[in-house]
């Protein structure tokens, strides 16, 4: 990695560790068989196959033939969700109900909605402000004709974790398959499919130090679904073209460190997150955290300032080194704030202001400190050219107490 | 590492999203107000002031120009702008437009359309056009501003304009403009203008004002 880059941006993507990259390489030249054929070149390519979904079944704590590669974590969330619709809607008539909540990833969203088109029916589920579903609200949204509820483990940009146990309970007892939306829980969380009771997860390679282009979908025995790919019959015939080996390989050792290094990691990156929202609420007044103060990943760091356009201060972060994101308008595709904090109930105004820095395997302490160091220099110069000034008390209820007073000291001085 | 009013471009060679002309006017912006105490006193002596947009929408300009009576010339051009680079681009340019070879003549400056500020600074990405369209509806509010404050209020140019978003204040003339620039849909339109996106009532007229500029001009 490039040593004068501060990258802060780790939940929209990760280096590849150098561990990975090492056990992908021989597969791109020496060992490059088709897995499908049957001399001795395709048996190699078949045994690293093999071996590396038994691992990832290890850690899932699944059989391996419930593991299915696919192309990306994209990939898997739509063959999950339009996979289940398709069977159990349309093959066996079982319904054509689902049920989601609002902030999961526009890989789920727009899937839904997709189906929303063919015919099916969806409950998009409202959070709290801290982006929790309300579990009680899924209970109630079952109905006869629902035939699978979609719920993400990890938020991707604030980071909310979500009760899965408690979740697959209620759709165990109602007898509704459960899929989770894994991406970005890998790091720091358990997978044990088992302990969390899902019918389907789904991962992704480039979230977690392995490489893009590859993803996983966990498939409980028995659970059915129509497949998006045909041609070949690779992957139980569930998802056809030749497997992307090296991809494949890299994927399994990737998940396999992760979920070594998972407890240590998060102890580590807690603490820098924690130095990291503390040093930006203390200095920066009309500053909130978004997302759950306690049930939240240790590596996302997701604030509001106020008066500011997002935009404006990742461009100067850039500018200095320092690689962030932001849910903003003016970078995403609609015109709209991001649809995660809106849905959370924050004002437009704040919304507009909303800064995701994501902190990862390779971010150490001087990093965050040099974030600290320029971020409010950078406020201050945006304030000061921005003709906005909303009151702090107006987000009295967004405000910690430490920002609350240095909030508050700033307005009346005004 | 420090920080400071004036954080200039380091790396040459880095990738960045908008073109160099956009980026130097991000980083160094012209004309600028830089605190609310520096926008009070100006406040104080300019001619006209003109504010558009919300912190809501994510862009909100104000411009402040100073009028000399005699020649109908704006001499100077101040703003500040809360919103994207391409909105802090924008104003930016178009202060320099107004105000370089000895300032504009009023009747000039009012000519100015968001697509001669896009030019300026050598094209800005599709979605982002709106944010000139801003910049330039600020001038005008700031102009009009200018005739009621020196007893020319008949100069007030609606320029036969209606406004149609109340909150942005969006008028046919835009939308006008919006479809002659080749936005079919509402959408189109809407990533232009920003057109109805607070303001939702507006959205059946808006829709209305598309197929009436369509067919004037493209059937």
């Amino acid at each position: 990695m490039e040593t004068n880059t501060v990258y802060l941006d780790n939940s929209a993507t990760t280096p590849v560790d150098q561990r990975v990259l090492d056990v992908m390489l021989p597969y791109f030249n020496e060992m490059y068989g088709n897995p499908g054929s049957m001399h001795s070149k395709g048996l190699e390519s078949q045994s690293a196959l093999e071996e590396s979904r038994k691992k990832i079944g290890d850690i899932l704590n699944a059989d391996s033939d419930e593991i299915l590669f696919t192309g990306s974590g994209t990939e898997s969330i739509n063959m999950a969700i339009k996979g289940v619709a398709h069977f159990y809607g349309k093959n066996i008539n079982k319904g054509k109900h689902i049920i989601t909540q609002k902030t999961e990833h526009h890989a789920v969203l727009d899937s839904c909605e997709f189906l929303e088109k063919e015919g099916y029916e969806v409950t998009y589920l409202d959070v709290d402000r801290y982006g929790m579903v309300c579990v009680d609200d899924i209970r109630k949204a079952i109905r006869e004709d629902t035939i699978l509820v979609s719920i993400m483990y990890v938020n991707n940009e604030i980071g909310t974790i979500q009760p899965i146990e408690e979740i697959s309970k209620i759709c165990k007892e109602k007898k509704v398959l459960f899929h989770t939306d894994a991406c970005q829980a890998a790091n720091y969380l358990y997978l044990d499919v088992k302990k969390l009771g899902v019918d389907l997860l789904s991962l992704n390679g480039s979230k977690i130090y392995g490489p893009k282009g590859v993803g996983i979908l966990f498939l409980r025995k028995g659970v059915m679904i129509t497949p998006l790919i045909h041609g070949g019959g690779q992957e139980r015939k569930l998802r056809s073209g030749t497997e992307n080996i090296p991809s494949i390989v890299g994927f399994a050792k990737a998940l396999e460190i992760a979920q070594n290094e998972k407890e240590k990691e998060s102890e580590r990156l807690k603490k820098l997150s924690d130095k990291l929202i503390k040093g930006i609420l203390r200095t920066i007044p009309k500053s909130f955290l978004n997302g759950h103060p306690i049930k939240r990943i240790p590596s996302n760091v997701n604030i509001s300032i106020l008066d500011v356009e997002g935009e404006a201060i990742l461009l100067y972060l850039d500018d200095l080194g320092i690689c962030a994101s932001t849910g903003s308008a003016c970078t995403s595709k609609t015109l709209d704030p991001s649809h995660v904090i809106l849905a959370t109930g924050l004002p437009y105004e704040a919304a507009h202001g909303s800064l995701r820095f994501t902190l990862g395997r390779f971010t150490t302490e001087e990093g965050v400190d040099t974030l600290l160091e320029v971020l409010p220099g950078i406020i201050k110069e945006l304030r000061g050219i921005s003709p906005v000034n909303l009151r702090a008390e107006d987000f009295k209820e967004y405000l910690s107490e430490e920002n609350k007073k240095i909030s508050l000291k700033v307005a009346k001085n005004n | 590492m420090k920080t400071h009013v004036d954080v200039k471009a380091t790396v040459e060679s880095k990738k960045w999203f908008y073109n160099e002309v956009v980026r130097e006017h991000f980083f160094n912006p012209k004309n600028l107000l830089k605190s609310e105490e520096e926008a009070e006193e100006y406040s104080k002596e300019a001619s006209g002031i003109g504010q558009v947009g919300s912190p809501a929408c994510g862009d909100m300009m104000k411009m402040w120009i100073k009028v000399d009576s005699e020649t109908e010339t704006i001499v100077e051009c101040k703003w500040q702008t809360f919103g994207c680079a391409s909105a802090i681009g924008s104003t930016s340019m178009l202060s320099v437009m107004l105000t370089e070879n000895k300032g504009m003549k009023v009747e000039e400056a009012l000519k100015i359309k968001p697509q001669d500020i896009a030019n300026r600074l050598k094209g800005l990405p599709q979605r982002k056009f709106h944010c000139s369209v801003l910049g330039d509806k600020a001038l005008r509010y700031a102009v009009n501003d200018y005739f009621r404050k020196s007893g020319q209020s008949d100069r007030v140019i609606v320029d036969g304009a209606k406004i149609i978003d109340k909150i942005l204040k969006i008028t046919d003339k835009d939308i006008e403009e919006a479809v002659l620039e080749g936005a079919v849909t509402l959408e189109d339109v809407q990533k232009k203008t920003k057109v109805g996106i607070h303001d939702k009532s507006c959205i059946p007229e808006v829709e209305q004002l598309i197929r009436f500029y369509q067919e004037k001009y493209l059937s």
